[in-house]
């Protein structure tokens, strides 16, 4: 987290991604919900119908690659074999990588309810209470999903960084964030139930339409989030032995894999 | 990360490594290695590229597991107590130098406080001081010179005041005063009794300068092991070099003495 800090402080660079792009992204988002409700007729506000749910969408994803990004630091400074030849434990480096993407999705997080609530009128206290739990399921599916395609460029090798940027984008119409699940086909609305994130999104409808969210479907949606959490640690468990075991881990700094 | 409570140190030998065995698929990397490293002593790990060398110290480190066989530092198995055992070694690698986006000083502090180093400030800056890095303290060590650089990653080395330390070719981009330097500083390390030191390197005279043992290796084997000194004579070969040479050609016909 220490070194993350550093690399914010001298390259201000490297502050782009923590809220520049989630700021534009609520930008844009901002004006399509206004001019929307200025062409609909049927009274409906989209703002918090849209602009929450990109504001919630982009906190996942921010989430999601702060913990890869701070991965790929140690992978494009071929640090590794000074990592792992120390002390430290995976625990301890994956602790590591979830607080600091912590620290930065909150920073983004601040920045986006600022601009969102400022210039586009959203109020959270449309979603009442229920926004906590929402927020820490979203949080917690980032971390699995971040934990996994770490795992995935230890496995695969630097190259593999390109699959990690695209994953929430390519999870976004699975998870019902701008429409619900049951206009999908039956398969993806299997594949959309398996996904905690889809339960928020199901919510947030449920909420701004005036019904109040189930329980079960939160219970349902944090339970899977932090299955997922697990098999995440697990996964990387597994990819980091293997690493250890075939010599990658100690290659990583001697050599590109790919 | 909290500072770990590491256990004193026992006894002299501060490495003791057991049938240690690695293959990938056919190719044997390491075939039954044993040896120890004594606290003070300089042991040299010499041999032929793809003879071992780097495949055991990774082992060492913990970076690579072996097939079989065991490794102890100050007599903590490195495969049940990893984080106790690592926290006594530490190594400085041509092929690892210190992430080049942090400085001199955030690279020190950001590894002293994964190896738990107390009183960090202070020891930090007593190796500025001592590899003569004052002035490169707030330059990004990607910038620096391959000498800088080395003599940063022997003050990250240097950090925990291992009982073991581990270096791969520390002086191969080194001009020769660089490189005496940096011996002298390994020798003064060893001399004061604070643990052990194994050197892989290509250079025989500094191998004969520095190393008070040497383990020649060759198709992951141990060949050879004694004085850098006599060890010639011992077989009839003029010099080191000659003797090195006549292990990588033909290392079946030499017994391991």
């Amino acid at each position: 987290m220490l070194r993350y800090f550093y690399l914010l402080r001298g390259t201000p660079a490297r502050w782009m991604p923590v809220f520049a792009w989630v700021a534009i992204d609520i930008v844009l988002w901002g004006f399509i919900t206004r001019y929307l409700n200025s062409i609909a007729s049927s009274g409906l506000n989209f703002v918090p119908t849209l602009l929450g749910a990109v504001l919630l969408f982009d906190f996942f994803t921010r989430v999601m690659h702060g913990v890869a990004g701070v991965f790929l630091e140690d992978v494009w400074s071929r640090s590794f074999l000074n990592l792992f030849a120390s002390p430290l434990t995976i625990p301890q480096y994956l602790l590591g990588l979830v607080v600091t993407s912590t620290v930065t999705s909150l920073i983004g997080l601040m920045v986006m309810l600022v601009l969102a609530t400022a210039v586009f009128g959203l109020s959270f206290f449309a979603y009442g209470l229920t926004l906590a739990p929402f927020l820490l399921i979203l949080f917690l599916f980032g971390v699995s999903l971040g934990i996994c395609t770490c795992a995935m460029v230890l496995r695969l090798g630097p190259s593999a960084e390109w699959l990690v940027w695209p994953v929430p984008a390519v999870i976004s119409p699975f998870a019902g964030v701008f429409y619900p699940i049951s206009i999908l086909p039956h398969w993806m609305q299997f594949v959309g139930k398996l996904l905690p994130v889809s339960y928020v999104f199901e919510g947030l409808r449920t909420i701004i339409s005036g019904g109040a969210v189930p329980p079960t479907s939160l219970i349902v949606g944090g339970g899977l989030a932090v299955a997922y959490v697990l098999l995440a640690c697990w996964i990387f468990k597994c990819v980091f032995r293997h690493a250890v075991r075939t010599g990658i881990l100690a290659r990583y700094s001697a050599e590109s894999l790919s | 990360m909290m500072a770990m409570e590491l256990p004193k140190a026992t006894g002299t030998c501060v490495l003791s490594i057991r049938d240690l065995r690695k293959a990938y698929g056919d190719k044997i990397a390491a075939d039954r290695i044993s040896f120890e490293v004594s606290r003070g002593e300089i042991v040299g790990l010499l041999g032929p590229n793809g003879a071992g060398k780097t495949t055991t110290i990774n082992m060492i480190l913990g970076v690579l597991q072996p097939d079989s066989g065991s490794i102890h530092v100050e007599g903590m198995d490195l495969a049940t107590c990893r984080a106790q055992a690592l926290g006594l070694t530490n190594f400085a690698a041509v092929y690892a130098p210190l992430p080049g986006n942090l400085t001199v000083q955030q690279n020190l502090r950001v590894f002293g406080l994964l190896y738990g180093v107390k009183g960090l400030s202070e020891r930090r800056n007593a190796l500025i001081r001592q590899f003569h890095l004052e002035k490169f303290r707030h330059v990004k060590c990607g910038v620096l010179s391959s000498g800088e650089q080395t003599r940063v990653a022997l003050a990250k080395a240097m950090l925990n005041q291992p009982h073991l330390l581990l270096l791969d070719e520390p002086t191969a981009s080194l001009d020769p005063v660089a490189a005496r330097e940096i011996r002298s500083r390994i020798r003064q390390f060893a001399v004061s009794g604070e643990g052990g030191v194994l050197w892989t390197t290509h250079n025989m005279v500094e191998v004969q300068d520095v190393c008070d043992r040497v383990l020649f290796l060759s198709h992951g084997r141990i060949m050879l092991e004694g004085d850098p000194k006599t060890l010639p004579d011992e077989h009839g070969q003029p010099t080191l070099e000659e003797l090195f040479i006549s292990v990588a050609r033909e290392p079946l016909t030499l017994e391991r003495t």
